[in-house]
């Protein structure tokens, strides 16, 4: 046992940690910026970073959940404007379903965002689908009751929507559904392991969140005075940040667990790891967000300050493969008992 | 990176399972029960004469130097079969095997890594807890001898110790920290008394009072130079802060899974969604706290450190314990409120003096807000 990063993993961390620092949003009017969201989506896209859960050649991911998760922290730390998981997981599940990957795409979930959207042709209703980029996203139809058929459903991306970095596209009803030429048909397995590693990525997305917007708080309590100090001096304040610093640190090392899980376990397990990891860091992340909103005091109720950038990112990332309340539910109901 | 056992880990895995199947003693929990406390050298020897015990210590001590993620091992084989955590003492070993001369390393980390000598912790005073330099015990020299006069408190197995680490101010002329020293201090002589301290819960075997007066302890006895007891107390409070250290992870999932339990022999309509949902949060915490051990002991891989990380894994340690335990009392419903001999009461009774015991989630929060994240001391212009 060593869960300590290889050199290669930390490299990687270090290069995804520095880009998204560099590129990404450092206030709301950056958000606006066409020009540098245009020069961060080529520049993930250049460092190979939307191919990670590819097939390799072999059936094999070109990475595994570890480093596709080391990149989704990075970019949820610096609240990056553009789209990573969705496109990851469209990766991963056209190789799954032994299809050619489809550039830009994304994948439309159920409504209520808990795993992928199984539809019919013509589609009833709409279906969400997070990190939408192009015209369509990936979607499974039932094949006659034994596994799921891998297709493409068109998609329609309005601006604007409560995550103000990532786009939320909408497939709308009556979307014709074209299956893929030579789709495999997936197994109840393979949708568990690629569910776990949508988790585990969602829950990378909010570590990546809590460390961002702490940091961003922790520097305010810094500067900002009152009473002729700074108000991070006041314990009142500086125990709210130690509480945060440690949701943080804990959601971490179940994040890490889940990641290299999504690979590593049978599918069953790998689900479960996941499971835990967002029922702890989607309440982690709201509460860090929370605290963050609370210490940059009336400028953190303001459109102004980046703090609830960081909550909105929180609030999709949370909802997406299912949310903590979700999660736990289903754990009390399937697992107590039998631990 | 890599979460599962290399082929030596699970050899030891396999090894440790296979050995606990006919020598887990069955004690109850330590937070409830003064069984426990009475049997704790028991467990503790026979742990170690099997080679479970200290293992990530040095050879020449007892230890087997193996790599400090094997103790993840054991707490895993012990919560898997429900057996007593191991003894919570590597903060001593820590401090020991840092500030110690190697004569004081060679006369004492054998005795206190086998069980075959009992250590308490003279830190606490009535007038000096979260302020520990404040202490006001005081140890005066006299030819080979030092004298030892004053009252500890919260002094942990201090009825059955054959020894104190003892903290004591030896130069009152100095600033309060630069004056303490520490000392090995034999327990059993006419100058030291006891008193047992009875908790909330009712257990009087783990905490006590220990009043000393004309104690003496020999010179060569000295932990560390003259003066360095605050630093030595700093390294053993920061490891003493640590679950991987306290094996604690083994206490939090041997509750888990006895709640997991009665949830499976409970018929199912006795049994409410939010009692569910208790236990789960309570598996949810104590999975966080065995993977975060997993990480940190990781990164001892690199070499150890006495930082303020320590204060971190101490807040999470108490937010999984007060909650394993809030579940506890949440499925115990109506009988915790009743009987006064409920396990669940008492488990959670307990958990109450986690986020005070080893300094209070209060100083921590100070100390990973002010030197971890870099935040102004109270008071800074």
């Amino acid at each position: 046992m060593d869960t300590r990063d290889s050199p290669e993993q930390a490299e990687l961390r270090r290069a995804a940690r520095r880009l998204a620092a560099q590129l990404g949003p450092k206030t709301v009017a950056d958000l606006d910026d066409a020009t540098r969201r245009t020069r961060l989506a080529s520049a993930v896209r250049d460092a190979g970073w939307l191919e990670l859960r590819d097939d390799a050649g072999n059936g094999s991911p070109v990475a595994s959940g570890v480093e596709a998760a080391i990149v989704a922290e990075a970019l949820g730390a610096a609240a990056a404007d553009t789209a990573l998981t969705g496109v990851l997981l469209a990766g991963d599940l056209a190789r799954r379903a032994g299809v050619a990957p489809d550039d830009a795409a994304a994948v439309a979930m159920a409504a209520d965002l808990s795993s992928v959207a199984v539809v019919g042709s013509p589609t009833a209703g709409t279906r969400p689908v997070p990190d939408a980029g192009g015209t369509n996203a990936l979607a499974l139809v039932p094949n006659g009751g034994a596994g799921w058929q891998v297709g493409r459903v068109e998609v329609s991306v309005a601006a604007g929507g409560t995550d103000l970095t990532r786009r939320v596209g909408t497939v709308p009803a009556g979307s014709r559904f074209v299956q893929l030429d030579g789709s495999r048909t997936l197994s109840d397995g393979d949708l568990s392991a690629w569910r776990a590693l949508g988790l585990a990525l969602t829950c990378a997305d909010l570590v990546g969140v809590m460390r961002g917007v702490l940091a961003v708080t922790v520097e305010y309590a810094s500067e900002r005075r009152q009473f002729g100090v700074p108000v991070g001096s006041f314990q009142a304040v500086q125990h709210l940040l130690a509480e945060a610093h440690c949701l943080l640190e804990g959601s971490t090392s179940i994040a890490l667990h889940a990641a290299w899980a999504a690979d590593e376990l049978e599918p069953g397990f790998a689900y479960e790891a996941a499971q835990l990891a967002k029922v702890y860091s989607a309440r982690a992340a709201r509460t860090v967000c929370e605290t963050a909103v609370q210490v940059h005091g009336g400028i953190g109720n303001t459109w102004e300050c980046m703090a609830h950038v960081y909550l909105r990112r929180a609030l999709l990332s949370t909802q997406w493969f299912g949310d903590d309340a979700f999660h736990l539910r289903d754990l009390a109901r399937g697992r107590v008992g039998a631990l | 990176m890599d979460f599962r056992d290399s082929p030596a880990e699970a050899e030891f895995r396999a090894r440790f399972r296979a050995w606990l199947v006919d020598h887990n003693p069955g004690l109850p929990a330590s937070s409830t029960d003064d069984e426990y406390w009475a049997r704790q050298a028991e467990w503790h020897t026979s742990l170690f004469d099997a080679g479970f015990f200290g293992v990530s210590w040095p050879t020449r001590f007892g230890g087997h130097d193996l790599p400090v993620v094997f103790d993840v091992i054991l707490d895993d084989e012990l919560a898997r079969a429900g057996a007593p955590p191991r003894p919570s003492l590597g903060y001593l070993v820590q401090g020991i095997t840092t500030h110690g001369s190697d004569a004081i390393q060679e006369r004492f980390l054998p005795g206190l890594i086998s069980g075959r000598e009992r250590w308490c912790q003279g830190f606490s005073e009535p007038d000096a807890g979260s302020d520990l330099a404040a202490l006001r015990t005081t140890a005066t020299r006299d030819g080979d001898e030092y004298v030892v006069e004053g009252h500890k408190i919260w002094t942990s197995y201090s009825d059955v110790a054959d020894w104190c680490l003892l903290l004591a101010r030896t130069d009152a002329t100095v600033a309060k920290h630069k004056g303490i020293s520490a000392f090995a201090v034999p327990m059993d002589q006419p100058g030291i008394e006891q008193r047992p301290l009875r908790m909330i819960n009712g257990i009087t075997n783990e905490f006590g009072q220990v009043l000393f007066d004309g104690a003496r302890v020999p010179a060569a006895n000295m932990i560390g130079e003259l003066g360095e007891g605050w630093r030595l107390a700093m390294t053993i409070v920061s490891h003493e802060r640590e679950p991987g250290e306290l094996g604690y992870v083994a206490r939090y999932a041997k509750t888990v899974k006895e709640l997991s339990t009665r949830v499976a022999a409970a018929r199912d309509e006795s049994v409410s969604e939010s009692q569910l949902e208790a236990v789960a949060w309570a598996h949810v915490q104590t999975e966080m706290l065995r993977l975060h051990v997993c990480r940190r002991l990781s990164e001892r891989l690199d070499g150890v450190d006495h930082g303020p990380g320590g204060s971190v894994d101490k807040l999470l340690m108490t937010w999984v314990e007060q909650d394993v335990a809030a579940a506890a009392l949440a499925l115990a419903g109506p009988a915790a409120a009743i009987d006064p001999d409920d396990v669940a009461l008492k488990t959670y009774l307990y958990s109450r003096a986690q986020s005070v015991m080893g300094g209070t989630s209060q100083i921590q929060k100070n100390i990973v807000a002010t030197r971890i994240l870099g935040l102004p001391p109270e008071g800074a212009g």
